[in-house]
């Protein structure tokens, strides 16, 4: 029934200037789908690779990956050390003869959780400064991340830290000095 | 002599003997044999299943099927389902009930699917259909729970009330009290849709436990888990149930409680919900493991270990919901463990994380078909696919009916050579010969088209997405696959030779629907005017598309047949292409002698040679719509 058209493989689309978008639009697909246009032959690694170099931070592509909206919001599970709904992590002070467990689902941000550990150590630890570190007191509050290394709380945004923060250390004395002073 | 007898049978008798026939397919051919039988038929069909609600006007329906008492529709496009149709495009319900009301005062079952829905439409549902029993309202979306309570206070004979996946505007839970107290016939009731954190305990307490018939309950997430207990012990023949939020703090009373709730549910077959599951808890569900057969954890975001301590008591499970959190391990685990599983549907807990969260690759899904004979359905999100890997899937489950797999990035080769995923896919239409609906993902050239063509014979449904080089590939499908009823195609290179090639294969089709290709305005006014049983709709919100040159593509096509002609309740962008505006080839702006002009040309020429195709009078086949 269809079989009477001729097919030309050559669709030599430039000619008729065919876009995928339409003039005068910019949408996220045409970044996406500049490539699709092609000749008939068949890709190899290369044009993929073409592809992949497309601006570094990646569009979201309205629609894709193709999943309903109320399934959209399925988040990272809760890595806990004990089974329960909080993130418990310990704490450990220089100087004090035990370490304690916090809960960090518990707190908002920065100045609440480091509130509570000032108040379950009976110290003060001062005011936070991206470019001086925590100003103020002997003590800094640093925390052990997920490769291993000691990190100084309150560099990165909450979120990041409470899924990064393996365990906390409040340093003192002339550790804690080194870190104040501007790494 | 036998002519004779089987002419002169009584209509009752013929009534009576077609009242045995229950399928919409059968009904359409039974209505074909004579003038008579149709007329028998017509008054005595009492379900109608129409697939697009612009397909044909309620007054054509009415009109042939005096006495319907089931009615389902369908509205938008499947992909309004991934925000790709705009709101506004119509999908309206209200016309439908509105003349319902008073040529069906006894219709019993409204089933709507993709439609939009208000609170005037319950409300008029409520007071129009006395005996009205069954309310299924699945991805609907414009109707609020005041909606629900009307329904609620009036239907006194309602068994159904399923609102799966709709979007709700959940004003709190009092809509439930609007039962009345002497209300006792529920069956059904999935309100698990619902968003509010306030819902009325004590009203669905009492609820429950005097609807005795009570066989599926699927609760939202307000519901808290600890109330779980109680809603179970007042319904201890539920058959289906789906808990709200199953997590709190560990209390061993509430956990022996529950527990003990759930082994009294002896029938219970099918679970589901478990939102912010806390891990502790699962086991409370053990006693009923060994017998359910579907269990949906497309919520649960707990680790593989934990999902697969729970799966290995259920033996019987036909049906799994989960999320990639299960990762290959599980996988293979749960090939083990469920042999009778016959669906899987493994989504993505991090699907626009550039980095894979988790570990699971096309093996698991290798595993699980290799393992599970009775498999049939697969919808599948992954990162990564080999030919190899299809190629062995396809060999051992012959009998998939259903295969949908979503590589995550699009475009993605086969990781093991970098060659488009082709041959995969070819395998999995070449060895499924029941395939009903397919879904192509990954880096695919025109060659995958070819293969669907040639062995895609059963195929309904396909949905392709970045795939494709060239016309060549939807030719293969639009003249390859006999039995497509459904096609969806986005960001695609194809365009119009192919699809006015195939013209008269649209009109056997319920829809095409075309996105971000490259078919031309011109082509799609061609096409609107030369098939008048097919309504041409072009999508657009950047401005009417007559602005432009005919050769521009246009951004959204949407093709589907109907005896109704173009609807009237449109948007102000989409326009129908009709069939008596005059076509003009608009070839200002078209660069001259153009290749697109002489193909436009030629093809109108090849228009009047296309075979036509015959119709029976209006809605002969109007149910496998």
């Amino acid at each position: 029934m269809e079989g009477s058209v001729a097919y030309d493989n050559d669709l030599n689309l430039k000619a008729t200037e065919l876009r995928l978008g339409l003039p005068g639009t910019h949408e996220e697909q045409q970044a996406v789908s500049s490539s699709t246009v092609r000749n008939n032959k068949r890709p190899n690694g290369e044009s993929d690779a073409r592809n992949e170099t497309a601006p570094p931070p990646k569009a979201q592509i309205v629609g894709w990956p193709p999943i309903r909206s109320y399934r959209k919001n399925n988040s990272q599970p809760k890595k806990t050390e004990s089974e329960g709904v909080g993130i418990y992590i310990k704490v450990s002070m220089d100087g004090a003869p035990y370490l304690r467990k916090i809960d960090l689902k518990v707190y908002s941000g920065y100045p609440e959780l480091l509130q509570a550990v000032e108040n379950m150590f009976k110290f003060t630890i001062g005011e936070y400064s991206e470019r001086e570190g925590y100003k103020g007191s002997d003590y800094a509050p640093t925390y052990e991340d997920k490769d291993g290394d000691w990190m100084l709380v309150g560099d990165v945004p909450w979120e990041m830290f409470i899924t990064s923060c393996k365990r906390l250390r409040i340093m003192k004395g002339s550790e804690a000095r080194g870190l104040g002073c501007g790494v | 002599m036998q002519k004779k007898v089987a002419c002169s049978f009584p209509d009752e008798v013929l009534e009576h003997v077609f009242s045995f026939i229950q399928s919409d397919k059968d009904r359409n051919a039974v209505s074909m044999v004579c003038k008579s039988w149709y007329e028998i038929e017509r008054w005595c069909r009492r379900k109608i299943f129409i697939g697009n609600c612009y397909a044909v006007s309620p007054r054509m329906v009415i009109r042939r099927f005096p006495k319907v008492r089931s009615i389902e529709l369908k509205g938008k496009p499947h992909f309004a389902d991934f925000n790709l149709v705009p709101d506004g495009w119509g999908g309206y319900v209200l016309p439908w009930i509105a003349e319902m009301a008073g040529a069906y005062p006894w219709l019993e079952e409204i089933r709507l699917k993709r439609m939009v829905v208000t609170d005037e439409c319950l409300e008029l549902i409520a007071k129009s259909f006395k005996n009205f029993k069954v309310l299924v309202l699945f991805s609907c979306e414009g109707f609020s729970t005041d909606g629900l309570a009307a329904i609620a206070a009036s239907c006194m004979n309602l068994r159904e009330l399923d609102l799966r996946d709709s979007d709700v505007d959940d004003l709190g839970g009092h809509w439930l009290s609007h039962f009345p107290e002497t209300y006792t016939s529920l069956v059904s009731l999935n309100s698990s849709c619902l968003g509010s954190d306030e819902v009325s305990l004590s009203a669905l307490e009492r609820l429950v436990g005097r609807c005795t018939n009570l066989r599926t309950l699927r609760l939202n997430r307000a519901v808290p888990l600890d109330k779980i207990a109680n809603i179970l012990g007042r319904a201890p023949q539920l058959v289906d149930f789906g808990t709200g939020t199953y997590g709190a703090d560990l209390q061993s009373d509430v956990f022996s409680s529950l527990a003990g709730a759930f082994s009294s549910c002896k029938e219970l077959r099918s679970l589901s919900g478990f939102w912010d599951v806390v891990p502790a808890y699962l086991p409370a569900i053990y006693p009923v493991c060994s017998r359910l057969t579907s269990l949906n954890l497309s919520y649960v975001t707990i680790q593989s270990p934990d999902l697969v301590k729970l799966l290995r008591h259920c033996p019987s499970l036909q049906r799994l919901l989960v999320l990639d959190y299960i990762e290959d391990s599980g996988l293979e685990a749960l090939s083990s463990s469920c042999k009778e599983l016959q669906e899987l549907r493994v989504f993505p807990s991090d699907p626009f994380g550039e980095e894979p969260n988790v570990s699971l690759t096309e093996q698991g899904l290798v595993s699980v078909c290799l393992a599970c004979p009775k498999l049939q359905s697969v919808l599948y999100f992954c990162r990564r696919m080999s030919n190899v890997a299809l190629v062995t899937i396809a060999q051992n489950c012959p009998n998939l009916t259903r295969f949908r797999l979503c590589i995550i990035e699009p475009r993605t080769a086969d990781f093991l050579t970098l060659e488009p995923l082709d041959v995969g896919f070819g395998a999995i239409v070449e060895h499924c010969k029941d395939l009903r609906r397919l879904s192509l993902s990954g880096l695919l050239t025109d060659r995958v088209f070819e293969y669907i063509g040639r062995y895609a014979k059963k195929l309904e449904m396909l949905s392709v997405a970045f795939a494709g080089e060239s016309d060549l590939g939807l030719h293969h499908v639009l003249s390859g696959c006999e039995s497509l009823r459904k096609l969806e195609i986005r960001d695609c290179p194809f365009g119009d030779k192919a699809l006015l090639a195939n013209a008269a294969k649209l009109e056997t089709m319920r829809s095409l629907w075309m996105s971000s290709c490259a078919v031309s305005f011109g082509a799609c006014k061609l096409l609107g005017q030369k098939m008048p049983r097919l309504n041409v709709e072009v999508i657009d919100e950047s401005g009417p598309p007559d602005s432009r040159p005919d050769s521009c593509p246009v951004d959204k096509l949407y093709i589907y047949r109907s005896v109704a002609g173009p609807r009237f309740d449109m948007p102000p962008f989409v326009w129908t292409m009709e069939e008596d505006s005059a076509l003009q080839l608009n070839t200002i702006g078209n660069p001259i002698g153009s290749e697109w002009e002489h193909n436009m040309k030629g093809i109108q020429g090849l228009r009047a040679q296309m075979p036509f195709v015959l119709y029976l009078a209006e809605l002969s086949n109007t149910s496998q719509w």
